[in-house]
């Protein structure tokens, strides 16, 4: 037995060893492609990639489906079909209609799940596969960071969607990232007068807070801006994402003493929370003289219309909203309306509005290498996008506009039509030092 | 399972693998597999499910908290970058190590039951792991946002000389990001693949299956089956922490969501899907299902459009909208009508198949074999 083992064992290691070898060298044929190349997955063809990584399961589900509506939508108006949307508006006119560069635009999706893990590893799809020069979207904070710092790390431009934390252009932020929509340090900002104005300032809140960055970020940002009026908080609860059942949450709320309820929730935990904190009838109740009140800091169409009569007078920003009366808003609402036969959200809005910056940067810079693009959005003006006149700062990667402050609607005329806006806080009112929030972008990244 | 049994065979058997595993960014790209992702979640739920299937393939043994020790090895990998320093040898070799004690915790105190009342203690051990890394150690674990290495961290090894490159774990200077990350990925896959084949053909990989058969038996013999299950159980809690390694040393971020109860199902679903007890099976189960999760979900109606353009336009309307609800956020129905058919059809798994296709060009020659073979498909 021994005898026949010897000879074989050893050629057969032999065998592997060289096509092991063999089959190591090949990847290099890769590789020296895109070595060869001036940036990673330079567009060769006619076309350009871009990638939609959008949560199409979990809590953020709705958020997510609207958003990759928002971005069909913003390649049909690049590409020069439907009736242009706000390309119409908008203060730049690099766009022609006609593609970008001369390259039609294509694009791939992905699901997040609104799960780290499987945000990247769509992500990383998207770069390694399919050649996307950028990716966009999350609808969760956690997930735009962890999308955020693989495209620093990969190579290509990450337009953030929806995504609320102040750490995304705060602790966290990177050079290959950008973001459009508002953060928390501006809710609490705007938010605070109204809160002023309504409750007064003798006043003790009670936040559940989901239990990760954007709830943290949101809670401090609240908690700072109330408590610099005169707030007292009782207590903050963490409370996981998705849980679904918050009534043993919400319970404790009325033996604590707070007179207000702060829900640091969004999606399906905001509709499920708000819809308990009510049947509880909280609502109802009067703690220490005062009517019981309950704050969303961040409001949102999709979850107002899903949490229905309860929203009714309850107070909560947001970074637009399609009643708006601007030329912006009233040309992107008629074109998703007439696509989809309803109103966008603000995750569609902020979506379609960072598809067409990062096209319009790309004809401006000639390019889509990822650092000549950057450089052409940061410091940028623009205008007719519907939140007034905003600035891309470069110092952070965050645009600064007007912020508004919404109140669920006492009397809908219609099932979309279920929230008021109570102020347009200005844009001077929200801006902050770039430096308050902490973080470094570090050096851009093509990814060669 | 291979029919042949002797040590020949063996290494002919894991030569054949070796190069097929290494040659996959080659043949797998016809099927748009060939991406450095994927392969690299090939490779790592591979293991993962190679270690699985020394626990549920050979001793029986249900556990339906596996995720747990894949958590906890991503974790250890993750800290030892943000302590030691980027190296994966040092990160591999600590989560092994701390998933091994936790097993050894979790299993001997889990050991003591056997069938459904196992099942259960472990997937109650694994839930309150998942509950904890979310809730109490959150100063460890980060919580939900999940755990990263940042710049700050002290990197004992190599914190100072490169304090502003991207925080990506190399080997001695190689990158373990794309081609990089995989070959070693593959490279760890085939030494774990060879000790589980040296395992399967041991006297230890036979008493294991005896406690499989009849444990009653065996213990009347006088032989105490728990020092068995325990080391195997450890053995597999270490496989599962060296595949959350990999998944750290190949994208430096560790998530609770890993230790969820959903991973601890997703690993019997690949080995029970590829075949229980055969040593293929479960990686086989196991790229099935990544593709599946990585493909199909991102096919939309853009790609399916394209796909059935070659029919009439009043045929591709409905058939395309038919297939939708398939492929995207669907992919999950079609993973789970595969899952059935597979169960209901091939009881074995897919090595089942591979086995009676086997059978169908030697019938004839080889009457004794299907004695043989029974045993592991059970």
């Amino acid at each position: 037995m021994s005898l026949i083992r010897k000879p074989l064992n050893r050629r057969s290691i032999l065998r592997a060893g060289a096509m092991g070898g063999a089959a190591l060298a090949t990847p290099t044929i890769f590789t020296s492609k895109a070595w060869s190349a001036g940036y990673l997955n330079e567009p060769t063809g006619s076309e350009v990639v871009l990638g939609f990584n959008v949560p199409q399961t979990g809590a953020y589900a709705d958020e997510g489906a609207d958003e990759l509506r928002a971005y069909q939508l913003a390649v049909k108006h690049i590409n020069g079909e439907g009736d242009g949307g706000m390309l119409n508006t908008f203060s730049s006119k690099a766009l022609q209609g006609n593609g970008v560069n001369g390259k039609k635009v294509t694009y791939v999706t992905g699901d997040t799940q609104t799960k780290s893990d499987a945000a990247r590893a769509s992500a990383k799809r998207m770069i390694e596969k399919d050649g996307a020069v950028m990716i966009t979207g999350g609808s969760s904070s956690g997930v735009a960071i962890a999308v955020q710092s693989l495209c620093q790390e990969a190579g290509v431009i990450f337009m953030a969607g929806l995504t609320h934390s102040n750490d995304t252009t705060g602790k966290d932020k990177r050079a290959n990232g950008f973001r459009h929509f508002f953060n928390t340090e501006m809710s609490g900002a705007a938010l605070a007068p109204v809160l002023k104005n309504a409750f007064g300032t003798d006043r003790t809140a009670y936040h559940l807070t989901a239990d990760y960055t954007w709830g943290w970020s949101q809670e401090g940002s609240i908690k700072k801006y109330t408590e610099g009026m005169g707030w007292k908080t009782a207590a903050a609860v963490r409370t996981p994402l998705g849980a679904g059942d918050f009534s043993q949450y919400i319970t404790p709320v009325l033996n604590s003493g707070a007179d207000v309820l702060v829900l640091n929730h969004y999606g399906k935990d905001m509709v499920n929370s708000l819809t308990q904190a009510v049947q509880f009838g909280l609502r109802d109740k009067q703690v220490n003289g005062k009517d019981f009140a309950i704050v969303v800091p961040l409001y949102s169409r999709l979850m107002a219309q899903g949490a229905g009569e309860n929203v009714k007078g309850i107070f909560g920003s947001t970074n637009w909203h399609w009643s708006l009366q601007d030329e912006g808003s009233k040309a992107f609402v008629k074109s998703f309306g007439q696509e989809y036969g309803f109103p966008p959200s603000q995750a569609a809005h902020t979506c379609y509005v960072q598809a067409l910056l990062y096209a319009d940067a790309a004809q401006r810079a000639g390019t889509f290498e990822p650092c000549a693009l950057g450089a052409a959005l940061e410091g940028f003006e623009f205008d007719g996008m519907g939140n007034g006149p905003t600035l891309y700062r470069a110092e952070d990667h965050q645009c600064f506009k007007d912020v508004l402050v919404v109140k669920g609607k006492e009397n809908p005329s219609s099932q979309f039509d279920v929230l008021e806006v109570v102020e347009v806080t200005p844009r001077a009112q929200v801006e902050y030092p770039a430096d308050l929030l902490g973080g470094d972008l570090g050096a851009c990244n093509n990814g060669v | 399972m291979t029919t042949k049994l002797s040590p020949t065979g063996d290494l002919i058997f894991f030569a054949v693998f070796a190069v097929a595993v290494l040659t996959m960014p080659v043949w797998l790209a016809p099927v748009g597999a060939g991406y450095p992702d994927l392969l690299q979640k090939f490779a790592i739920f591979g293991l993962f499910a190679t270690g699985f299937n020394l626990l549920f393939g050979l001793t029986g043994y249900l556990s339906f908290g596996h995720a747990a020790f894949l958590g906890v090895g991503s974790y250890t990998a993750v800290w030892s970058f943000k302590l030691l320093g980027m190296n994966p040898i040092p990160a591999a070799i600590l989560a092994v190590a701390t998933s091994g004690v936790f097993a050894l915790a979790i299993g001997y105190v889990s050991l003591r039951r056997s069938g459904i009342y196992f099942s259960i203690l472990t997937l109650a051990f694994a839930q309150m792991s998942y509950n904890l890394a979310y809730s109490v150690l959150t100063p460890i674990t980060n919580g939900e946002t999940g755990l990263r290495v940042l710049q700050s961290d002290p990197r004992l090894f190599d914190g100072a000389s490169e304090s502003t490159g991207p925080l990506i774990s190399n080997l001695f200077g190689v990158e373990m990001t794309g081609w990089g990350g995989f070959y070693f990925c593959a490279v760890v896959l085939l030494v774990g693949f060879f000790i589980a084949q040296r395992i399967f053909r041991s006297p230890f990989g036979i008493m294991l299956r005896a406690v499989k058969t009849n444990q009653n038996r065996m213990t009347y013999t006088g032989l105490n089956p728990r020092p068995y299950t325990l080391a195997v159980f450890v053995i597999s809690g270490m496989y599962a922490g060296l595949a959350g390694a990999l998944m750290c040393i190949t994208d430096p971020l560790a998530g609770a969501e890993r230790m969820q109860w959903t991973a601890s199902g997703e690993v019997v679903l690949m080995t029970i899907l590829g075949g229980a007890g055969t040593l293929l099976g479960p990686i086989f189960g196991a790229a099935l299902i990544k593709y599946f999760e990585n493909i199909f979900s991102a096919f939309n109606e853009q790609t399916l459009h394209e796909i059935f353009s070659f029919l009439p336009d009043f045929l591709e309307a409905p058939v395309v909208s038919i297939a939708g609800l398939f492929v995207g956020e669907g992919w999950h129905l079609t993973l789970g009508v595969l899952f059935m058919l597979i169960v209901i059809f091939l009881p074995g798994g897919i090595m089942e198949g591979v086995s009676r296709i086997g059978r169908l060009f030697k019938r004839g020659s080889s009457k004794a074999e299907p004695n043989r073979q029974t045993a592991p498909a059970e």
